[in-house]
């Protein structure tokens, strides 16, 4: 037996340190190489640092929200063979002097009766459905005293009565135990959960753009039925290894066009300096909702993208995103942001822009509504728009300018193809 | 006008209002309770005590009057005779020492005692009527026990020849003849009460058998014990009012006279919500509604017993008094009982406890044994009744139990504890019975549940 150390890798990027932001493993857990340890976190990206190789954890290299150099132990492993010689933690010492403890004379100490055979299954209702739990007055009363709801408590007695041994069994499982499975009853608990990592940056950069940003939003509906059409046929149409056509591409576009004739939405306001940059480039932030969090990906230099290019690299972003693996600069530098939750989207929000850009682009959901043609209603597939403007530097006019131009664009989508020329 | 103000108040000093005021005071809440008459309510006054005692005066004259006749034992005896005057004495001699023993335990648990009629003015303040003059109750939880009082019948009104079950227990002459309108089990105690007192008795049921609550193997030995008794029994007939002589019925062969010189109405009993009105409580038909915490609509508003629903039993309102005094004081208590035992003092005696054979469905199984085949009935001369057990098929779990039979009533003790602790069939079965009692019925039923009776 021995003790080797898994030290913390070089993630790439010139990064001299990341954040520790979650242990996925605690000492005393058996783990086999390739293992995802830990979750570190670099600027916006979070990696997961793998084992090298298998054996029992010892020791964790610090807490969550500890930084941790590159080259710097991560953490400590017991394993079968020689250890790596790495200082031995004297910690874990004392521990071995346990198992030959003499029998002692003295009388054991009272201990809760464990039950005839633990109920192993907690998880799974342990009686069918609308039968209650039975049991005697006073099992009753102490379960009603320490809050525990017999209805998830297993019963090892005739007819599946549940005896005090039974109660007995979930005392010693702990709190929680029994509330697994309980229909209705009060949870006391409270989780100190500490705000680390992305969940900190994206707490930060909340509060910043909310509180210096006076926003404006602006809601408008969208008949996309002809633009469905549209996208349908050309996905047909694909070839082998193209991804399918989102919204998303077309919507890009429009807005592309759309800020030819409002350049003011496209920009980033450096309010300390007083200085609005306005890009000639736009690059489209993409909010993408990782396990972690939200996090925007730079769709760079949409303006010189065609569809089938845009939804290919909003396929790889995406994925990007999800896996933890998108690079500094794909997260920063965006100069309008996208934001869209598809059919989670609900009909309108109040998007949050991503600070210093000026605007951003909600989607709300598409569903079928009756529109009215002149002679009756008709179904139209019809989503609404939710955008929020930097009320400092985009005026209501331009913002309402702005939308309506991606509104008729959408609706005429054969002007997305002739550049927004009628 | 004098204001009083209390921690919590309860109004009614019935077998659930008493009850609370004494926990709570135990407890250490400042409680007040506003009473119109003596405390005890219905049960101590005017219902299961003396309906008792008058029970037993009968049972011991008609024993009396068996021994004059021919008779197995052997014993002969001289016609007896009776001072009913007498005997209500004794019986209100006994309703005295319980109530005076109510107060004094009220009085022990610093329970402060209005007397009056409660009438709510909002949710927090009462108004009661005292002899002393108008008093003001503001109390933080009210506890609301004002009980039932007797269906009166339009046609019929109390008073004069018509009685209530009150009317009917302080009777200090045996009545010649009694019609008894309602064949429920308060008709049928206090009929056979006064047929075993000498009176000719005719039952009124307008149902197709009596005691209609119950199943028809249960109440047939309370039949052929009325039959043997001279009570006669019209079913499905209807009373329609006084005559000169007694009271006009109808019935399946049509109209018909009925020879009464007392009349007693007992249709059932409503719950009395005198003074509730005005705080327009959510109701659940004609009683108030309230959660298993005793809760009514009305934050700090609980009310209990007979005034909640059925069934309006003392033992109901008794255990309820215990989880709204819980939950006044903050604790959480809830309704969880599965034992709600029920008794008619007919003749013989009648147990329910649990659920019925056809509560109890297609998954469950009834098990009876006969008394016939039970020694100590034997000896007692009673070998009519027996006792059922309710149990699930697939697992043994004792559902309900019936029971019907002479001095029956003692066991709803064995047979509630048994429900109440989950207790199967092989359970009562293990458990040894002390020989020769008629309790002995109780394990052989549960012994046919698996095929193992050892006496029939």
């Amino acid at each position: 037996m021995g003790i080797r150390t898994i030290k913390m890798p070089d993630i790439g990027e010139g990064i001299a340190e990341a954040e520790l932001v979650e242990w996925l493993v605690a000492p005393g857990d058996l783990i086999a190489e390739d293992q995802p340890l830990a979750a570190v976190m670099t600027d916006k990206a979070t990696v997961e640092i793998p084992a090298t190789f298998g054996g029992k954890v010892v020791e964790l290299g610090g807490e969550v929200g500890k930084v941790i150099a590159i080259g710097a132990a991560l953490i400590r492993i017991e394993v079968d063979g020689e250890g790596d010689g790495a200082e031995p933690a004297p910690k874990t010492e004392p521990a071995k002097a346990e198992p030959p403890a003499p029998a002692a004379p003295v009388p054991p100490a009272p201990q809760p009766k464990p039950a005839a055979a633990p109920p192993a299954a907690t998880a799974r209702a342990p009686r069918p459905e609308g039968e209650a739990p039975l049991a005697s007055p006073a099992v009753r009363a102490r379960a009603r005293d320490a809050g525990i709801d017999l209805r998830a408590v297993p019963g090892t007695g005739p007819a599946g009565r549940i005896t005090h041994a039974d109660l007995d069994a979930v005392f010693a499982a702990g709190p929680g135990a029994a509330s697994a499975t309980a229909a209705r009853q009060r949870d006391l608990t409270v989780r100190q959960i500490k705000v680390v990592g992305l969940r900190r940056m994206i707490a930060d950069k909340m509060s910043t753009s909310r509180s210096r940003i006076p926003h404006i939003t602006y809601v408008e509906d969208v008949d996309a039925t002809r633009l469905e059409d549209l996208r349908e046929t050309m996905n047909r149409s694909r070839t082998e290894g193209q991804p399918k056509l989102t919204l998303l591409p077309f919507l890009i576009r429009a807005m592309v066009i759309a800020i030819r004739d409002e350049p003011v939405v496209n920009a980033r306001f450096d309010d300390d300096a007083g200085i609005v940059h306005q890009y000639g480039a736009v690059h489209a932030g993409i909010a993408v909702q990782t396990q972690t969090g939200l996090v925007v990906a730079n769709l760079r230099h949409a303006e010189a993208r065609g569809l089938w290019d845009l939804a290919g690299e909003l396929a790889r972003l995406a994925e990007a995103g999800r896996k933890g693996t998108l690079t500094r600069d794909e997260l920063t530098g965006s100069t309008i942001t996208i934001t869209s939750l598809g059919p989670m989207g609900g009909i309108s929000h109040t998007p949050i822009i991503n600070h210093p850009e000026v605007a951003i682009v909600g989607v709300n959901k598409m569903q079928i509504r009756p529109v009215w043609d002149g002679n009756g209603f008709v179904p139209r597939k019809v989503m609404n728009l939710s955008s929020s403007f930097d009320h400092r530097i985009v005026d209501g006019w331009n913002a309402a300018t702005f939308v309506q131009r991606i509104k008729g664009l959408l609706e005429e989508p054969a002007l997305l193809f002739t550049g927004g020329e009628a | 006008m004098r204001t009083i103000a209390c921690q919590l108040l309860v109004i009614g000093a019935g077998p659930g209002g008493y009850v609370a005021a004494i926990r709570a005071g135990q407890r250490g809440l400042d409680t007040v309770v506003v009473e119109a008459a003596q405390p005890g309510g219905t049960c101590l006054n005017i219902g299961c005590i003396p309906s008792k005692a008058v029970i037993h005066l009968a049972e011991e004259f008609h024993r009396a009057t068996e021994l004059t006749h021919d008779n197995p034992l052997g014993i002969s005896a001289g016609a007896p005779g009776i001072d009913l005057t007498k005997g209500m004495a004794w019986k209100d001699g006994i309703v005295s020492r319980l109530t005076g023993g109510v107060a004094g335990l009220m009085r022990k648990a610093k329970v402060r005692v209005v007397t009056g009629r409660a009438r709510f003015v909002d949710g927090k303040t009462v108004a009661v009527d005292t002899p002393e003059g108008p008093v003001t109750v503001k109390a933080k939880t009210v506890i609301i026990a004002t009980g039932s009082v007797p269906v009166e019948l339009p046609f019929l009104p109390f008073g004069g020849r018509v009685l209530s079950s009150t009317g009917a227990l302080a009777l200090t002459e045996v009545p010649k003849s009694l019609a008894v309108v309602g064949g429920g089990y308060i008709g049928l105690e206090l009929g056979t009460a006064f047929a075993k007192l000498g009176a000719k008795v005719t039952v009124i049921e307008a149902g197709e058998r009596i005691l209609p609550a119950y199943d028809a193997d249960l109440t047939a030995p309370v039949a052929a014990r009325l039959a043997a008794l001279g009570v006669t029994v019209l079913t499905g007939t209807q009373a329609l009012g006084l005559s000169d002589s007694g009271l006009t019925v109808r019935g399946p062969d049509g109209a018909a006279e009925v020879a009464a010189q007392k009349v007693l109405v007992t249709v059932g009993r409503r719950p009395n919500t005198a003074g509730i009105e005005p705080l327009g409580l959510t109701m659940d038909g004609p009683f108030l509604r309230v959660d298993d915490r005793m809760r009514t609509s009305m934050t700090g508003i609980l009310a209990i017993g007979d005034v909640t629903g059925e069934p309006m039993l003392a033992h109901r309102a008794m255990a309820q008094a215990e989880i709204a005094v819980d939950t006044a004081a903050g604790g959480r208590a809830a309704w969880d009982k599965r034992a709600m035992p029920a008794i008619c003092f007919t003749d013989p005696e009648l147990v329910t406890v649990g659920q019925s054979p056809s509560e109890a469905g297609d998954a469950a199984r009834s098990d009876s044994f006969p008394f016939k085949a039970n020694g100590r009935a034997m000896t007692l001369g009673r070998e009519d009744g027996f006792i059922r057990v309710v149990s699930r098929k697939d697992n043994g779990l004792v559902l309900g139990v019936q029971a019907v039979g002479a001095g029956i009533s003692e066991l709803a003790a064995a047979f509630a504890l048994a429900i109440e602790m989950g207790a199967t069939v092989q359970d009562i079965a293990g458990t040894i019975h002390a020989h020769p009692t008629q309790g002995e019925a109780f394990p052989e039923a549960a012994l046919k549940a698996f095929g193992h009776a050892l006496h029939i």
